[in-house]
């Protein structure tokens, strides 16, 4: 059996305008629509098309977060995902802590690769694949645009600052998803149907024996960001180079 | 006193100038003691540059051949090495290497992460930017912990220079893991200026419909002396290249000057531009998202005002 992780957060949707909450106590969920990171999306594309290569056999698709998480893991197991594991934690899960947990569930599957999206957007922290990595003392490919698998390496081909860097590395691994990836499929309607009878093991974070440290990092506070307010409109090229000159910026 | 352990971003032996930056962040943390860490496999001019950055109190240089290109999996265990001689503070700039190294560096020390810190509040209290910028958050992380973070680079200025701090060489004896190799880089464009230094960005948005059409922003950029920017629309349907995405999975600038260019002025595309000083915005849709956070705005096509424009800039005054 081969297997591939892949991590599946429940994040606010990409197309929500995000408002803090007036008591700076967080930002405001009610009746706002949840989904699927969007970077794990293309996580979980990228194991399936492995596995329709034939090069991966059992695709488990993994959340760290609250019960609701499981709706973001049916779509998962709509999209194609063989079975689903919800590690239930109530509160937010910092990223090592979430890198515990996968490292938990490297340890009960052995996978192949975990693939991971590169960022949630929703804390924007950029971390849990590098962590997960390190702890467990395996190769990383972060921002992932191209995975070529041969045998037990890959080929992976990076977004970084100065263009495409291109790494090779030993399986088993970690790799972060970037936008460039893949485009995820849609999910069709018989295939919701079907997801119903897929598996889905919910463990809770104590279960796996990883805990959310009490003096960890804290979040203190949330603010609304320093706004910038609308300028002036300028009617033709002439105006808006007299305009940039006004400033000083020309 | 706070020790501070910054470790240097280099490009070709050089010095990147995130690291000037996060001197700068390091050097607003009370009671500052500052080094800079150069890893490479034959440091060329990074060290002295380093240690010309006015707040930096030593440069330590660690030579190995296995650091000859910056791989995580190789420097991480290098970097906690060098970070437990009493370090309170090991930060990395938060660029594609930062990123991608300081999370493996923070596991192995068995410390969380602060990513993209944007101002330091205490020695232990920071802010920083989540959901897109659509919140800032103040965090605290414990006393008694070493602190790893990454910094946001369009929130500091690079340090001043003028300083001659002392260069060291540090052996480590640190295992490395063989598991990683790297194979190659392409990309990246020596001749334009650089997109996250430059002090004025045009950027082409899904509006350009082209690569071919795409040079209208290069033109006007040069005309300009400005770099080049785009949408992650342009970039996906492959007007340009991935290194050119501004916005908030692609790189967060703080130019002097923002033109952007046919960009609807998403929210994934603002947080990538909302520390520019001035933004102008062309857009035919008077509706669009971007007019809100314009400092200039015209209403109109593109394709006509663009060539207009830069037909009077380069006009002699
Ligand atoms: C997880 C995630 C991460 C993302 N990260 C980023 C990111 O880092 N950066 C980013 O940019 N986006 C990002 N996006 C995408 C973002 O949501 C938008 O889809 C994208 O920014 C739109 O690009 P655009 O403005 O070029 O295209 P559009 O939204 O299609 O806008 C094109 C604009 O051009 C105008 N136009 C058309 N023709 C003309 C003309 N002739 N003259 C003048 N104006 C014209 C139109 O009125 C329109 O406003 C991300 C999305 C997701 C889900």
């Amino acid at each position: 059996m081969t297997t591939i992780l892949v991590g599946i957060k429940r994040v606010i949707d990409y197309s929500v305008r995000v408002r803090v909450k007036p008591d700076g106590s967080g930002v405001v969920t009610d009746g706002v629509k949840m989904s699927i990171n969007p970077f794990d999306e293309i996580a979980l594309e990228e194991a399936l098309r492995i596995k329709e290569r034939n090069l991966a056999s059992e695709i488990i698709a993994v959340s760290i977060g609250p019960a609701d998480a499981q709706q973001q893991l049916r779509t998962a197991l709509a999209m194609g995902a063989d079975r689903a594991v919800l590690v239930q934690a109530d509160g937010a899960v910092p990223p090592l802590s979430a890198a515990k947990a996968f490292l938990k569930l490297v340890q009960r599957h052995q996978p192949l690769l975990v693939i991971l999206g590169k960022q949630a957007i929703d804390d924007d922290n950029c971390q849990t694949g590098q962590m997960l990595a390190a702890l467990w003392d395996r190769p990383q490919a972060t921002f992932a645009s191209k995975i070529e698998l041969e045998g037990a390496r890959a080929r992976v081909t990076r977004e970084v600052d100065a263009g495409l860097e291109t790494i090779d590395m030993d399986l088993p691994g970690v790799i972060t998803t970037d936008l460039r990836l893949n485009e995820p499929r849609y999910v069709k309607l018989p295939d919701i149907m079907k997801a119903k009878k897929k598996p889905l093991d919910v463990v809770t974070l104590a279960e796996l024996g990883v805990e959310v440290p009490a003096h960890g990092l804290r979040t203190l506070r949330f603010e609304a960001p320093a706004a910038r307010s609308r300028g002036v409109m300028v009617h033709d090229a002439a105006e808006l180079v007299a305009a940039l000159k006004q400033r000083g910026v020309l | 006193m706070n020790r501070i352990l910054v470790i240097a971003e280099q490009l070709a032996g050089k010095l990147n100038v995130s690291t000037a930056k996060c001197v700068s962040c390091a050097s607003t943390i009370p009671d500052a003691e500052i080094d800079v860490a150069v890893l490479a496999a034959n440091a060329a001019e990074a060290p002295a540059q380093a240690a010309a950055l006015a707040p930096v109190k030593r440069v330590l240089v660690v030579e190995r051949a296995e650091n000859g290109e910056a791989l995580a999996a190789l420097l991480a265990p290098q970097i906690a090495a060098l970070a437990r001689n009493g370090y309170t503070h090991v930060l990395g700039p938060s660029t594609t290497f930062g990123k991608d190294l300081m999370p493996r560096v923070a596991a192995l020390l068995d410390v969380g992460q602060v990513s993209d810190l944007m101002a330091v509040e205490s020695a232990h209290r920071f802010r920083r930017p989540v959901y897109a910028s659509n919140a800032v958050v103040t965090v605290e992380a414990p006393a008694d912990r070493i602190v790893v973070a990454t910094v946001r680079t369009a929130s500091f200025q690079p340090a001043a220079g003028g300083g001659a701090a002392a260069i060291e060489r540090a052996r480590l004896d640190v295992p490395l893991p063989g598991y990683t190799r790297f194979v190659g880089r392409e990309g990246g464009n020596a001749d334009r200026p650089d997109l996250q230094t430059a002090p004025r960005v045009v950027s082409g948005g899904r509006a350009l419909g082209s690569a071919d059409n795409f040079q209208l922003i290069h033109r006007l950029a040069a005309a300009l002396g400005a770099a080049v920017g785009a949408s992650r629309a342009a970039v996906d349907a492959g007007y340009a290249p991935n290194d050119l995405q501004v916005g908030q999975t692609g790189k967060i600038i703080a130019p002097e000057l923002y033109i952007a260019l046919g960009i609807s002025g998403a929210i994934q595309h603002l947080t990538g531009i909302k520390d520019a000083r001035t933004i102008v915005a062309i857009n035919k849709d008077g509706e669009a998202p971007i007019f809100e956070i314009a400092d200039i705005g015209l209403v109109g096509d593109l394709f006509q005002i663009v060539p207009e424009l830069e037909r009077l800039i380069r006009a002699p005054a």
